[in-house]
């Protein structure tokens, strides 16, 4: 039996501890795309899912060698988009991370920070573009005409606001607390 | 061009990669291998493996190994480089083991 659950997330983490949940309770992700999770029917707890973030597309040649090294060690690719992986392993084989040492994980964190600053990148293009036509109008005519680019304007500032909290902020932190127990464990 | 044995300690996951190296073996072996001496306490997460290989391929301190039999996976082995650095590495680890039994008496608290 196959179950089809369409639900956004914003945050790998949340979605991981989410995908992790429904494993426990004998759903297994079998298939993503798009917000479209794709459940299957196995024994409850039967695997561990891991979200990771790659240097490279899915498709890269340097991410294929990475994939199969990953499928030669017992990790099953489950689902691949833009440089998002899903993988899982099967619970039996203990306990599964796919990086151990803090100085990885750190890395991943960063690659995840770049991720959300690109994305906010492209947000404050586009308040600025918004703005910069609204301005240019109101100096080239004398009534502002362009309310729509100003609403828009200010709603892409809200959501780069909103971004910069739950997503940009919450990773910061997490390095910066990771980097601190590098100081001590390795 | 020799590299000076002052430097930091290795790793554990470096340490016990050399280790399991002393032969041939692909990367589930290894991590087979550092699970099985230190009984199930280090395990290698495959990313962490992955990273560690690349870098000890870059310095030499292993090579990939060419196996007569054609399997899929990729073998390693370590060079006498490597070894040196686990020489190395098992020196400070009796100095710290020497010092840490002194001051603690043992460690019985």
């Amino acid at each position: 039996m196959k179950k089809i659950v369409k639900k956004a997330y914003w945050n790998p983490e949340k979605e991981q501890t989410w995908i992790n949940q429904m494993a426990a309770k004998g759903l297994a992700l079998s298939d993503y795309s798009w917000w479209r999770y794709v459940f299957e029917e196995t024994k409850p707890g039967e695997f561990i899912y891991r979200i990771d973030l790659l240097e490279q597309d899915t498709r890269h040649p340097e991410s294929e060698v990475f994939l199969k090294f990953l499928e030669d060690s017992g990790v099953t690719v489950v689902a691949t988009y833009l440089k998002w992986v899903y993988l899982r392993k099967k619970a039996s084989d203990g306990p599964f991370e796919v990086y151990s040492d803090i100085e990885s994980k750190i890395r991943l964190y960063r690659r995840i920070l770049q991720f959300w600053s690109s994305l906010l990148a492209m947000v404050t293009v586009a308040v600025l573009v918004n703005f910069v036509v609204f301005i240019a109008e109101l100096i080239a005519t004398g009534t502002p005409d362009m309310w729509v680019n100003f609403a828009c304007g200010i709603l892409c500032t809200l959501i780069g606001i909103l971004m910069y909290i739950t997503l940009v902020q919450p990773v910061k932190k997490q390095i910066k607390k990771t980097q601190k127990e590098a100081s001590v464990f390795e | 061009m020799p590299e000076s044995s002052e430097r930091g300690s290795l790793t554990e996951a470096v340490f016990y990669i050399l280790l399991a190296l002393y032969e041939p073996l692909h990367g589930y072996g290894i991590m087979q291998k550092a699970g099985e001496w230190s009984r199930g306490r280090v395990i290698l997460g495959a990313g962490t493996l992955y990273g560690a290989i690349n870098t000890l391929l870059d310095k030499n301190w292993i090579q990939a190994y060419k196996s007569d039999d054609d399997s899929r996976k990729k073998e390693y082995v370590i060079t006498d480089l490597g070894k040196r650095q686990v020489e190395d590495e098992l020196l400070r680890l009796e100095e710290r083991l020497q010092n840490g039994r002194m001051v603690t008496g043992g460690g019985a608290l």
